[in-house]
């Protein structure tokens, strides 16, 4: 008998490795696959398409017996599983992450295969006619930027994959490159031949040792496919920051990851000062789907608006039904939180959810109607980013939640410009007088030399007025996102629950 | 001996592009940190100044200039944790630590959806409440 149990990482922090063992010990054949992503149900098992689970050493006997009370009866048409358009996360639970057969056998490569055969300009058209945006939250038009890459003259180039993934909330990149890493490994393949690149780097987080042990064992047994193209990954150092891509550039090149000012674009003058390609994880694991037989128009059949194909969202925080869920853009909130996700794992009230990580705002459910749009999002003052949607329940204190905000704004900061180092340092200290409500004169402003500051402490009113101005500065003002977007949370939680801030 | 292993660590990068970090993550890794003296040995291979060594070592989280060499537990603190009642857990933890285990935050390790998350070594831990959490932090 053979038993399916998933390897990725959230499997084995729940106690996977243990849980196979027993399946052995009893005598079946334990297959470790990826995670189909119902991540309340895990550890999973598989027997013969039947899922059992949260499962325990204590319950092996029970699942082999086909006698379990933890079964949900077939798992492909498992109403979190059934609704979903999986593209990118296809194989999700199906095939063994490191198995060259099973990608072989699931149409792995031939999107490779028929790219190469193919001109890279040929192969950029593609791209470009399946809409595809970049996925890690800016939404740029990944055709374009290969374009400029394409287009620019120089005897080297790079493809960096951005797999930094710092945003609390989001994991699809992690469980991509645990996964299904050839995909990727794939998808950078296809990318280097259209744009003329000879390296390609995968730059993933120290916080994800599991995600970067598969994929360099994958690129491994990858190499002569890929060949002559040189892949290697490159292991971040606990720098949030590094996930926008010019600090990361300038870390691979093991520099201080300071953010570059733009322009000149990476696109032009990127990794060691040649044109460079850096999209996300699930950007460049979109492409080999996109280069298959029709996958283009196919892709660009799904979405809504200038949003198009698909987006693997990760529903996470206390959310009963926590895991990935890929779907066509323009899914509504309330979908995900409350038919999909269940509500809260707690059982309270949903008072607000994050979206796009901890620079995204906090929407309220009288939002929830909002689609999934990259645009509809943006019009809200909120934004995709990775797609990460964290539930808080009502137990939350929203000004907690935006000190937390600058908190981390001020601690991740990398230094470069102002708004973002001083700025965020300014708003915790802004947000403590507000919540704390002290009515004191600001020492600084107290001191003779400070002509101009008022002498008299401000009112509740106008500490909230001059947070709200220093938000603008750090939107307007910041060189990346980091102190672009934190304004987001912080703002979103002062308009909306304004009652937490007293 | 140190100065072999250490020795040995930049040989192995001297063909890669950019091999700062990939150096001061084998050395991190091998001594527990990246000593003054060790960044003089880097900077003088590398040809670059000791600040930018040093400018690098300081910058990320990942790096230390002194080996702490008690076992150390990184807890998730990070919004989605957050949102799973990782805050509640803080002084229990710390209790059972006291001096001997070094409780350190990490934000995020990819686990959300099924937080409160630790992560001891390589070794990762999900689903935690006080008691689980005290005894990974006891055993640790």
């Amino acid at each position: 008998m053979i038993v399916r149990i998933s390897d990725d990482s959230l499997a084995l922090a729940l106690g996977a490795d243990a849980l196979a063992s027993g399946f052995e010990a009893a005598g079946a054949t334990v297959e470790r696959v990826s995670s189909w992503g119902m991540h309340w149900l895990e550890p999973l098992v598989e027997v013969d398409g039947i899922g059992y689970g949260p499962a325990t050493v204590d319950d092996v006997s029970a699942i082999l017996d086909g006698t379990s009370a933890l079964s949900i009866g077939p798992i492909a048409e498992h109403p979190f599983i059934k609704p979903q358009q999986r593209l990118t996360f296809a194989r999700a639970g199906k095939t063994r992450p490191l198995s060259l057969e099973d990608y072989e056998a699931t149409g792995g490569w031939s999107g490779l295969r028929r790219a190469q055969a193919m001109s890279g300009e040929a192969v950029i058209a593609e791209v470009t006619q399946s809409g595809l945006r970049g996925r890690g939250g800016a939404g740029f038009p990944a055709g374009i930027k290969w374009n400029t890459v394409a287009k620019a003259q120089a005897p080297r180039k790079y493809v960096v994959c951005n797999a930094d993934e710092g945003d609390s909330g989001t994991f699809a990149d992690r469980m991509l490159m645990e996964g299904d890493p050839f995909q990727l490994i794939e998808g950078l393949a296809i990318c280097a031949h259209a744009v003329g690149a000879q390296t390609a780097y995968i730059y993933t987080r120290s916080e994800y040792p599991h995600a970067i042990a598969k994929l360099r064992a994958a690129i491994d047994l990858a190499a002569a496919i890929i060949a002559p193209l040189h892949m290697e990954v490159r292991e971040g150092a606990g720098a949030y920051v590094c996930g926008e891509e010019t600090s990361l550039l300038n870390s691979i090149e093991g520099k201080r990851g300071v953010v570059r000012a733009k322009p000149p674009l990476p696109a032009l003058e990127g990794l060691f000062g040649c044109p460079t390609v850096v999209n996300n994880v699930l950007t460049i694991a979109a492409i080999p789907h996109i280069l298959s037989e029709g996958g283009a128009a196919e892709y660009a059949a799904l979405g809504v608006d200038r949003s198009l194909g698909t987006k693997p969202i990760q529903l996470a925080g206390n959310i009963k039904h926590g895991g990935l869920y890929e779907t066509a853009f323009g899914i509504s909130l309330h979908d995900l939180v409350y038919t999909i996700g269940g509500g809260t794992a707690s059982g309270r009230p949903v008072k607000a959810v994050q979206v796009g990580g901890p620079l995204g705002a906090y929407i309220p459910p009288a939002q929830f109607d909002l689609p999934f749009d990259y645009e509809a999002y943006a019009r809200a003052d909120a934004l995709i980013g990775h797609g990460g949607v964290v539930v808080v329940d009502d137990s939350a204190d929203m000004g907690r939640l935006a000190r937390f905000a600058m908190e981390f704004c001020a601690v991740e900061s990398c230094g470069k410009c102002t708004p973002c180092r001083i700025g965020s340092t300014r708003g915790v200290e802004l947000l403590d007088r507000i919540r704390v409500g002290a009515k004191v004169l600001d020492p600084v402003g107290a001191l003779p030399q400070m002509h101009n500051a008022p002498k008299v402490a401000r009112t509740a009113d106008q500490d909230i007025a001059l947070l709200e101005e220093l938000c603008e500065t750090m939107k307007f003002g910041s060189l990346c996102a980091l102190g672009g977007f934190t304004p987001y949370p912080v703002l979103s939680a002062l308009r909306h629950w304004p009652e937490d801030f007293q | 001996m140190t100065n072999e292993r250490l020795q040995e660590i930049l040989a192995r990068h001297a063909g890669t592009e950019g091999p700062l970090l990939p150096i001061l993550h084998d050395v991190q890794r091998a001594f527990g940190c990246v000593s003054p003296d060790t960044q003089q040995a880097i900077a003088q291979a590398l040809n670059l100044s000791r600040a930018e060594v040093h400018g690098v070592v300081s910058f990320y989280h990942d790096f230390t200039e002194e080996a702490d060499p008690r076992p150390c537990v990184q807890l998730c603190r990070a919004e989605a944790c957050q949102a799973r009642g990782v805050e509640a857990l803080i002084e229990a933890a710390e209790a059972a630590a006291g001096n001997r285990v070094r409780i350190s935050p990490v934000y995020c390790l990819g686990l959300c959806s099924v937080g409160p998350a630790a992560r001891i070594g390589d070794t990762l831990h999900a689903r935690l409440d006080a008691a689980s959490l005290v005894r990974l932090v006891e055993a640790a």
